[in-house]
């Protein structure tokens, strides 16, 4: 099962080698990752999805580590989740315009063009993106990269709003 | 502000700024071995009131510092030179971490300038210290030494102690700086929870008091906190025995009615079968490691367990935890007791008659047992119990690992903490000769006596010439059966007695000869009638080093035994019931 992990650390040389040499010491395993400063000087938060079957340890071995600030769990019920993702997929002239149909549903942006491939640029939950592979990988994905998921938590219930629930958005 | 102690320098630097920290810290000794990159330490160490002792081997000077905290619990200050010094620090680091045991490791690196160019004798020390430190800093400016230095005391000795390492590059070391009081630490990130939660504290006080056939199990955290009086006066207020892990022996006195000894996988039969039986097992300070639990599935099964510990990552590590109660051993002890005072007389335990019939019977059915015959040979627990007749037991006892390990915690009767120096969790063989080394300079007074084996002594023997040139009197017992004893016994017991690469000989070296060569006093004894003569003339040398080889049974193996990963309630008393 798969768990979504915010941690905010000190923004000190060696705080991710630090998190990844006790993940490997441990025997845990990091899905994703994501790394960037917050709001506040010298705090920076981490995201991490991780397979972990002892979660609760985890989440002890994290934080014992002197530069982890916090640690916060998020179901993704009661998490905003995004995450960012550049996929080039086979167009040529006879489907491109079935492509792009396909991808504007999901409010994807083409940034590149070829002869024979179009490239898009694509946000949202990681499911948003599973779906959009779904539909576009028939095609052909030539080539794609995805963001590590950036989460935080909700301030509201969830409610069925359009970003929360739909396909697109 | 300058030093008191020491000479106006023409330029104060990182470096002054370094030992004005550490007396700062209170720090009154260093065991070390300069090199290039720390070279700029070892000058203001000359105009330092701290003590330097020069080990002969990185690995050596950082046991030292174990012992030295071990002995006494204070922080242990080892300082190294880049490169293959801080790589020969890694053990004791490691062997730090395992055993929670504050040290304070100082290591040169290479100049700034340098730094990621494979520079001579260039080491990526604080990647490395990540895996075997509670933290390690790299000092980037001079100005930032007397916090550095106060925050890794301060990790070192607070929470679960353990080894911190602060790595200077040699720039760092000769930058012009001024030194300030560090002022309080930068920490965002850690806060040791100290006290106890009171409603657990009361739930654990209901699961006691109903409890049949309850157990103390108590670790190293009680010594680390200094709890002996609570436990003690806690242990007698419940009416529960109390057993003492490898790291807690000496935390609770084995004279005393409660006490049941070390349990787990060569502990005493009465100690592990007591937790196996438990109705309620009380952990204190222990971590629930395998060489205690054997099979965690098999263990204390019928038991609801209070856990409890400084270090939140422990609780339910191994074992889930009914009552469980983050926070130090003292304190939760004196709210334990405090509480236990508003519900009754502290003095009106309950008799648990048949808990203690039970025990009582096991103890009697099941002693530890060995047989020594008159002629020979020694047998190590023979002469580990007239040791103790001889010396009355007053003596700080490290250790080696392997069998003489298990047979001087097994027989050595200990009274008080912090008598009992020994690597644990993580088997450091030849920890015993520099770590009793470390003992006795914190503790001049008192007879330290390091009870090594021959495999171990080969291993680090040569740190008697920094304790004959230190003047560091220690003694050293090397029970000498001609080979690696312990692996001896698992090839003899469960490879069908294949001997593999286990035989040491009985040649070289010559054990007196090679004490005398390093300027200690050597000794050799082979026969049993000859052992009380020679632990006399070890005891009555006080000027020097004493090295006393004793000729022991190769063919001994230590008992009781609960074979690796086997459930505690299989308990192996000698070889013909494996």
């Amino acid at each position: 099962m798969q768990h979504t992990l915010s941690v905010v650390v000190e923004d000190k040389p060696g705080v991710l080698a630090r998190i990844s040499a006790m993940f490997s010491n441990r025997g845990f395993n990091i899905h994703s990752l994501a790394v960037g400063p917050t709001h506040q000087e010298g705090r920076s938060r981490i995201t991490l999805v991780v397979d972990a079957p002892a979660l609760e340890q985890l989440k002890k071995q994290l934080n014992k580590l002197v530069n982890v600030i916090k640690v916060q769990e998020m179901e993704s019920s009661e998490a905003l989740e995004r995450e960012v993702m550049i996929a080039r997929i086979s167009a040529p002239p006879a489907s491109r315009g079935e492509v792009r149909d396909t991808a504007s549903l999901f409010d994807a942006r083409v940034i590149d063009i070829s002869a024979t491939a179009m490239t898009f640029e694509v946000s949202g939950t990681p499911q948003q993106l599973s779906t959009f592979l779904d539909h576009l990988g028939p095609y052909g994905v030539i080539d794609l990269v995805k963001s590590g998921r950036i989460a935080m938590k909700r301030e509201s219930e969830l409610t069925p709003s359009p970003v929360a629930a739909g396909v697109g958005k | 502000m300058l030093p008191d102690t020491m000479n106006q320098p023409a330029k104060f630097t990182g470096a002054h700024s370094l030992f004005r920290s550490l007396e700062h810290e209170g720090v009154e000794i260093i065991f070390g071995v300069p090199g290039g990159a720390i070279l700029p330490a070892y000058d203001p160490l000359l105009d330092s009131r701290i003590r330097h002792v020069l080990a002969r081997h990185e690995q050596g000077a950082g046991h030292m510092a174990e012992g030295y905290a071990q002995a006494t619990g204070r922080v242990g200050v080892v300082m190294a030179t880049s490169g293959p010094g801080a790589t020969n620090l890694i053990t004791p680091l490691q062997n730090a971490l395992m055993d929670s045991t504050p040290i304070v490791a100082i290591t040169g690196q290479v100049p700034t300038s340098a730094i990621g160019s494979d520079a001579f004798q260039e080491a990526y020390t604080t990647g490395l210290a990540m895996h075997c430190t509670k933290h390690s800093y790299m000092a980037t400016n001079a100005d930032d030494i007397p916090n550095l230095i106060h925050e890794a005391f301060h990790l070192a000795s607070t929470g679960r102690p353990g080894p911190v390492l602060v790595d200077i590059p040699k720039d760092v070391l000769n930058q012009v700086t001024t030194w300030r009081e560090p002022h309080l630490h930068n920490l965002p990130g850690y806060k040791p929870t100290v006290s106890g939660h009171p409603m657990q504290i009361r739930a654990a006080v209901d699961l006691i008091e109903r409890a049949e056939r309850p157990v103390l199990y108590v670790g190293g955290g009680v010594i680390k906190a200094g709890a002996s009086a609570e436990l003690l006066a806690f242990a007698e207020a419940v009416n529960a025995p109390v057993v003492t892990t490898l790291m807690a022996r000496g935390a609770f006195p084995d004279g005393h009615r409660l006490a049941l000894g070390m349990p787990g996988m060569h502990g005493v039969y009465t100690a592990t079968t007591a937790i196996q039986k438990s109705d309620v097992l009380v952990s204190l300070g222990a971590r629930f490691d395998d060489r205690v639990t054997g099979d965690p599935n098999a263990f204390a099964p019928d038991a609801k367990v209070i856990h409890v510990d400084v270090d939140p990552a422990e609780i339910g590590k191994v074992r889930a935890a009914e009552v469980p109660i983050v926070g130090d051993a003292r304190s939760v002890l004196q709210d334990l007791l405090t509480f236990l005072g508003t519900r009754r007389d502290l003095s009106a335990a309950p008799p648990r008659d048949t808990w203690f019939e039970e025990l009582g019977s096991w103890k009697q059915n099941h002693p530890l047992s060995y047989e020594q015959e008159p002629a020979g040979p020694i047998k190590v627990q023979h002469f580990i119990e007239r040791l103790y007749q001889l010396t009355a037991g007053e003596a700080v006892i490290a250790a080696g690992v392997g069998q003489h390990q298990m047979w001087a915690s097994q027989f050595w009767g200990f009274s008080n903490p912090r008598t009992w120096v020994n690597s644990g969790g993580l088997g450091t063989m030849g920890f015993a000769v520099p770590a009793a080394v470390g003992a006795k300079t914190a503790r001049p007074d008192d007879l330290v006596i390091a009870l090594d084996g021959d495999g171990c002594f080969q291993m680090t023997c040569q740190e008697l010439i920094t304790a004959s040139t230190e003047d560091i009197p220690i003694k050293v017992v090397v029970f000498n059966n001609g080979g690696y004893g312990m692996v001896k016994q698992w090839q003899n017991l469960f490879y069908g007695g294949r001997l593999s690469a286990v035989d040491l000989g009985d040649r070289y070296p010559d054990y007196p000869k090679l004490a005398e060569s390093m300027g200690c006093v050597g000794l050799r004894v082979d026969h049993p009638s000859e052992i009380d003569p020679a632990i006399e003339k070890m005891l009555a040398v006080t000027d020097r080093p004493v090295v006393l080889e004793v000729v022991v049974d190769g063919e001994e193996m230590c008992f009781p035994m609960v074979p690796a990963g086997g459930s505690n309630d299989r308990i192996v008393m000698r070889r013909e019931d494996l």
